[in-house]
């Protein structure tokens, strides 16, 4: 039924490994940060940790699930093969073999820089060309779902682009422009410095690079998880996409707003003007309009799912919703926790508010309720969905999916309102202790970090839950005939209305005039001041 | 393009939000005058240590009564380690670093900068509050970033001139 079946599995595979590892992780630094003094906690082991933990998750655990879910999708929704199998699997090992060389470097502790990775850290050579591998695999990815969109398109000139498959080219057209700026950053600046070919660096262009793809990175994260919202979560509510349109029209402004947004990571960084901070900001502010779309079209979706099974009354739909289905609660708890995730967001892009949280640890409560829930639990609620299917096996263990995303759900509260409020009170982000000559205000976030253990403990059954259910489903769930993927049926079909939306080419063209409209004249300012570079250094 | 009338208020209500959002930021910067740090001056690190002004951090009162603080953050510390200013009145601190990129953030106020090698940060604050502040580095650094702190000592004008020459 699916030819790239095994394709796809491979790259979920990999993606629910590279988590498995990063949770695992993840408890160790939430006690520590609690200050627990457990046996072999040491700041080496922390440092690496972090740094461990943000590369896979953030890296390659998001990267290698959507890679998997978009060969899955695309083939489904265009209900044809994919162009060039062959060439997909060797982007696969490609990033694979990337991705073991990051992970090599990161364990063997040459590479202590975090996910971030700002210059003049210096980590070994390899980290970095582990990076640009996975990148170049990614890249191999993209090529191969565009042609195969072209090759759809041409057989089937006068039809509607699948929605999912409209949401994946939106992600992927983000992808491209996001690593233009990465891969410069690697390839240009760091690979050469990091190999002794050059012996200094600009610290403030790296990190205009790092960020030019670092925000556009976090809506390539979004964007598949709102493809699971919109085209799969109305199905398994029993229900109907609300608006066809409207969700093309969203995908959209991801592709236009998504990326000319990246100087708000920098807002309290010197040698860059506040003038264009201040228009990233501006653009930041208008990136919540598709977000505030979203919620509104899958909230009705599930409205209507409800109405469908009988609800008449004002609330009483909810109560038909199948809360016991870990797709279901996966994306509606999802959806809860970005709402606060989102005005959250707001906040830290703020120009003048933002200095109150920069690298505090509101930002680490801030983006796990974005990444680490509105995406990472959407994506478990989709493997409890996909996986059966592409393995044609029954989902085992299915208690522990079903308390899974609950799990994830309360501890991910206490963990990030915990850090939220520690960061307000101004514990600075990712230290090891926070003892600091024994000062008395340090002394306020301790209650803080105990709250967050607990959240982090929550976290980690449930990860572990997670993981056991798809190794129990991956070896011994019961085979079965396999099941068709289908994807919700929106109320009104899209017709031959609101074409213009399927453009690709245009809105591309657009986000491209866009993004130079943003950065052209800041990168020119900026190579036009007096530079000095930086001397790379390894403490750790 | 067919959209249900309650999602034409919805969508009316979200670009409200997104405007009053972008309006309040506005009056902020243009009404109140509150914008990040954003000093453009560039340095060579390797020569900061030798530096007429970065070579020897310090607090300086100035004829005005406001006060400039020159620090150096490095691995693992600043220097000063403690530093003294007066209650009430502008204090301009000017930072760079000799080495990695470091954070300067003096907890619970909005004194909160990056501070990068090659490059000198600078912003204007001043204290309402006489007292003891904790300045952290809030940009990991290396093994011994949760170490790199210093002492903030905000004392009224009359203490302050008094000890001014330290």
């Amino acid at each position: 039924m699916i030819p790239s079946r095994k394709l796809a599995l491979a790259n979920l595979w990999v993606a629910i490994v590279a988590f498995t590892v990063a949770s695992a992780m993840a408890l160790m630094q939430a006690l520590s940060r609690a200050d627990l003094d457990l046996p072999w906690r040491s700041a080496k082991m922390y440092y690496l940790s972090v740094t461990a933990h943000g590369v896979l998750m953030a890296l390659v655990f998001t990267t290698f699930f959507i890679m998997g879910l978009a060969y899955a999708f695309t083939e489904r929704a265009l209900d044809r093969p994919i162009e060039g199998p062959k060439f997909a699997w060797a982007s696969f090992w490609v990033a694979i073999v990337g991705t073991l060389m990051v992970t090599a470097m990161v364990l063997a502790g040459k590479a202590t820089v975090l996910y971030t990775f700002y210059p003049p850290l210096q980590a070994h050579s390899l980290f970095y060309i582990g990076l640009a591998l996975l990148v170049i695999g990614s890249w191999g990815w993209c090529w191969v779902i565009i042609r195969t969109y072209l090759a759809w398109k041409r057989e089937n000139p006068d039809a509607r682009t699948p929605l999912p498959v409209h949401g994946i080219l939106a992600t992927i057209i983000v992808w491209l422009i996001a690593t233009v700026g990465v891969a410069a950053e690697v390839v240009l600046l760091l690979i050469p410095w990091s190999l002794g070919l050059t012996q200094v660096i600009d610290p403030v262009l790296a990190r205009m690079l790092f960020w030019w793809f670092g925000h556009p990175l976090v809506y390539f994260w979004l964007i598949p998880a709102y493809v699971v919202w919109y085209t799969v979560a109305p199905k398994v509510a029993g229900g109907k996409l609300f608006s066809d349109p409207l969700t093309r029209l969203v995908f959209v402004m991801f592709i236009l707003l998504s990326s000319p947004v990246g100087l708000h990571h920098q807002m309290v960084d010197p040698g860059i003007a506040a003038g264009w901070k201040m228009f990233h900001t501006f653009n930041t502010m208008l990136i919540l309009f598709p977000s505030l779309l979203t919620a509104f079209t899958v909230i009705a979706s599930f409205e209507v799912a409800g109405r469908m099974k009988g609800a008449k009354g004002w609330f009483d739909w909810l109560e038909e919703l199948p809360w016991s289905d870990p797709t279901f609660s996966s994306v509606a708890l999802a959806m809860i926790i970005f709402a606060i995730g989102g005005f959250g967001g707001a906040i830290n892009a703020a120009y003048g508010m933002n200095a109150m949280v920069h690298n505090t640890a509101w930002i680490q409560g801030h983006f796990h309720l974005t990444v680490g829930t509105a995406t990472a639990l959407t994506f478990m609620g989709a493997a409890y969905w996909l996986m059966p299917k592409l393995l044609g096996r029954d989902l085992e263990l299915t208690l522990l999916a079903r308390l899974q995303p609950y799990l994830w759900f309360m501890g991910m509260l206490l963990f990030s309102i915990a850090n939220h409020m520690t960061g307000l009170k101004g514990m600075p982000r990712r230290v090891y202790q926070f003892d600091y000559g024994g000062s008395e205000i340090a002394q306020q976030w301790i209650a803080g970090t105990g709250i967050s253990a607990v959240g982090g403990f929550f976290l980690f059954v449930s990860a572990a839950f997670f993981a056991l259910v798809m190794l129990g489903t991956g070896l011994a769930g019961k085979k079965r005939e396999q099941e068709p993927i289908e994807f919700a049926e929106p109320l009104e079909p899209p017709g031959g209305k609101a074409r213009l939306l399927d453009k690709m080419g245009l809105w591309t063209g657009l986000a491209i005039l866009l993004m130079l409209a943003a950065y052209a004249l800041p990168l020119i300012q900026h190579l036009s001041l007096e530079r000095f570079g930086a001397r790379g250094f390894s403490p750790f | 393009m067919n959209v249900d009338l309650y999602e034409k208020f919805w969508m009316w209500a979200a670009a409200g939000i997104v405007v009053v959002f972008i309006a309040s930021i506005g009056f902020t910067t243009f009404g109140q005058a509150i914008q990040p740090p954003s000093h453009i001056e560039t340095i060579d690190p390797q020569t900061v240590r030798s530096d007429e002004e970065f070579g020897q951090p310090g607090v300086t009162i100035n004829p005005d009564g406001s006060a400039t603080v020159v620090v150096q953050a490095f691995l693992f510390a600043f220097l000063p380690t403690e530093i003294r200013v007066p209650r009430g009145r502008p204090v301009t601190f000017r930072m760079t670093s000799p080495d990695v990129i470091h954070g300067f953030q003096i907890v619970q106020t909005n004194g909160n900068t990056m501070v990068v090698p090659g490059y000198v940060s600078q912003f204007t604050i001043s204290f309402d509050r006489a007292g003891e502040y904790l300045v952290v580095c809030n940009e990991y650094c290396g093994l011994g970033h949760h170490n790199m702190y210093a002492r903030l000592i905000v004392e009224d004008v009359v203490a302050a001139a008094a000890g001014g020459e330290r």
